[in-house]
């Protein structure tokens, strides 16, 4: 049986009387991609930012690597999520800064490598997710939606992370350029030897990039499983979401 | 049912402003520690002090320049029904060390560079990007409030300094070329009833507006929401509070450094 890298338990968080989260159980094997699926709203990235440490969960526990991060010294927490490169919805560039710079970003700011040095290892990386040096000195406001992801997933494996996060990484483009980035997150992924979690909307993206897929929905994790099941399980409530069809519990639900 | 809601909305009202000051504090306290506290970003630091001081300059200078010349031109006319003309160089140095340097810089570099920093931070913090600091080991109180705190303290106070001369030289201006007053004999009053202690004053009040301006422009920049239209109210939030605070700030200090 295969290590688990993140385990979740009883996560919980509410904003005022909204339960946006109200008990998450979850593993995530090391080595693994999982991908989160649910409606907007659901909390799916307020999951994330909880592992993070952006958000302070109510209740529960997240282990990495063993260790409850929400309870571990403030240090160690830290050290345990600097394994974590996250690729952000909209990219979340540093649009002071030109597109090296937000690259090398990690590198520079714990002062590993001079600034000529962490340039070459910028354009390096660049490379990896297909964009040329030419690139490197352009601000992020001069780059397509497209090229945006790339430098952003860029940055996110600049720091060679154990675990990857990508929220809604294909979100905003096209078809193709949906499939491109699909492509340079696996091939990423597979070459770092990382954990992966993504949340998306995308079910093609869902079946690329992910090994196990779950689904959460009022709060908890309502069905997991393998990714590749996600469009012939017969879960009411994933086959409502994976199909797009307007009547089914999901409903039901909202209506309430 | 309308004294309850009366009473519901008043309650709310207090829970939100004792919310926003324990807000306050807690960003206060914890800037200024950054502040202390390694590492330091010395080409942030020195980005903000450009965006704050070397790119206020012109305006400053003009709001300078321009109130030297009024303050003297409005004293010539009320202190000449009392035949005390020979006081203009005196109220005019001492004004403008005293007040009107530092205190229409800050309103003038709050306006200017107190609204960049809300918008530059709102924006940031809409698009995620104070959130991706931290996935890079990087603490945001660090990277971006720290540097802009410091900066504010140093930049305002060579502002200040720079008004106060340029202050000066537009009194003298209206007093020599156009009052008819000597360059010599101008310049005798001036300097004869200035003393170390009214330079100074205004140099520490600028410092603390340089502080509250970065500090407004960085908190209400940080805690903004909901897209362009919480940027844009932190971005006005920054503004009036900084501005309200150094007339309210300036009070105070005056009582401080003047008191007898």
């Amino acid at each position: 049986m295969s290590e688990i890298k993140i385990r979740i338990r009883g996560l919980k968080k509410y904003f005022g009387a909204k339960k946006v989260l109200d008990g998450i159980d979850l593993d995530i094997e090391t080595g693994t991609g999982m991908v989160v699926i649910g409606g907007s709203g659901t909390g799916k990235s307020v999951l994330l930012k909880s592992i993070l440490g952006l958000v302070t969960p109510d209740a529960g526990s997240i282990e990495i690597d063993g260790v409850d991060v929400l309870k571990a010294p403030r240090g160690q927490a830290r050290e345990l999520r600097q394994q974590i490169g996250m690729l952000f919805q909209n990219g979340a560039l540093f649009d002071s800064l030109p597109v090296w710079e937000n690259v090398a970003f990690g590198l520079l700011a714990q002062k590993k490598v001079s600034r000529a040095k962490a340039r070459d290892v910028a354009v390096e990386i660049l490379a990896q997710v297909g964009l040329g040096v030419d690139v490197a000195g352009l601000s992020p406001s001069e780059l397509s939606g497209g090229m945006q992801k790339r430098v952003g997933l860029a940055r996110a494996i600049a720091a060679r992370p154990a675990i990857m996060f990508f929220d809604e990484p294909t979100t905003g483009l096209d078809p193709i350029m949906g499939a491109v980035i699909d492509e340079l997150i696996v091939d990423c992924v597979k070459k770092l030897g990382s954990t992966s979690i993504a949340i998306t909307h995308d079910m093609a993206s869902a079946q690329r990039i992910g090994d196990k897929a779950a689904m959460l929905y009022e709060g908890r994790i309502s069905w997991s499983g393998p990714a590749a099941e996600l469009l012939t399980t017969p879960d009411t409530v994933v086959d409502q979401f994976t199909h797009g069809r307007a009547h089914g519990p999901i409903k039901m639900a909202l209506r309430k | 049912m309308k004294v309850l809601d009366a009473v519901a909305w008043l309650g709310a009202a207090v829970l939100g402003a004792v919310e926003y000051v324990g807000e306050l504090g807690m960003f206060t306290v914890s800037g200024i520690s950054h502040v202390f506290r390694p590492p330091y970003y010395p080409r942030q630091i020195g980005r903000a002090f450009m965006e704050i001081g070397y790119f206020s300059l012109p305006v400053v200078a003009l709001t300078a320049l321009f109130t030297g010349m009024v303050l003297a031109l409005q004293s010539y006319t009320g202190f000449s029904r009392f035949g005390a003309e020979s006081a203009i160089a005196s109220v005019v140095v001492l004004s403008v060390t005293r007040e009107l340097g530092p205190v229409l810089a800050g309103l003038m570099v709050s306006g200017r560079a107190g609204a960049a920093m809300a918008a530059e931070l709102g924006t940031m913090r809409v698009t995620d990007q104070i959130d991706a600091l931290s996935t890079l080991s990087t603490d945001p109180m660090k990277y971006l409030v720290a540097p802009r705190l410091l900066a504010g303290i140093i930049a305002l106070p060579l502002l200040v300094l720079l008004a106060d001369i340029l202050g000066v030289m537009g009194g003298y201006l209206v007093g020599v070329y156009k009052l008819g007053f000597s360059s010599g004999g101008y310049l005798t009053s001036t300097f004869s009833n200035l003393q170390a202690q009214d330079v100074i004053s205004g140099l520490i009040k600028a410092a603390v507006f340089g502080f509250l301006i970065a500090l407004m422009g960085c908190f209400n920049g940080y805690r903004s929401r909901g897209g362009a239209q919480g940027v844009g109210s932190a971005t006005t939030s920054a503004v009036v509070a900084a501005s309200v605070l150094i007339l309210a700030l300036d009070y105070v200090l005056t009582q401080v450094l003047f008191a007898k």
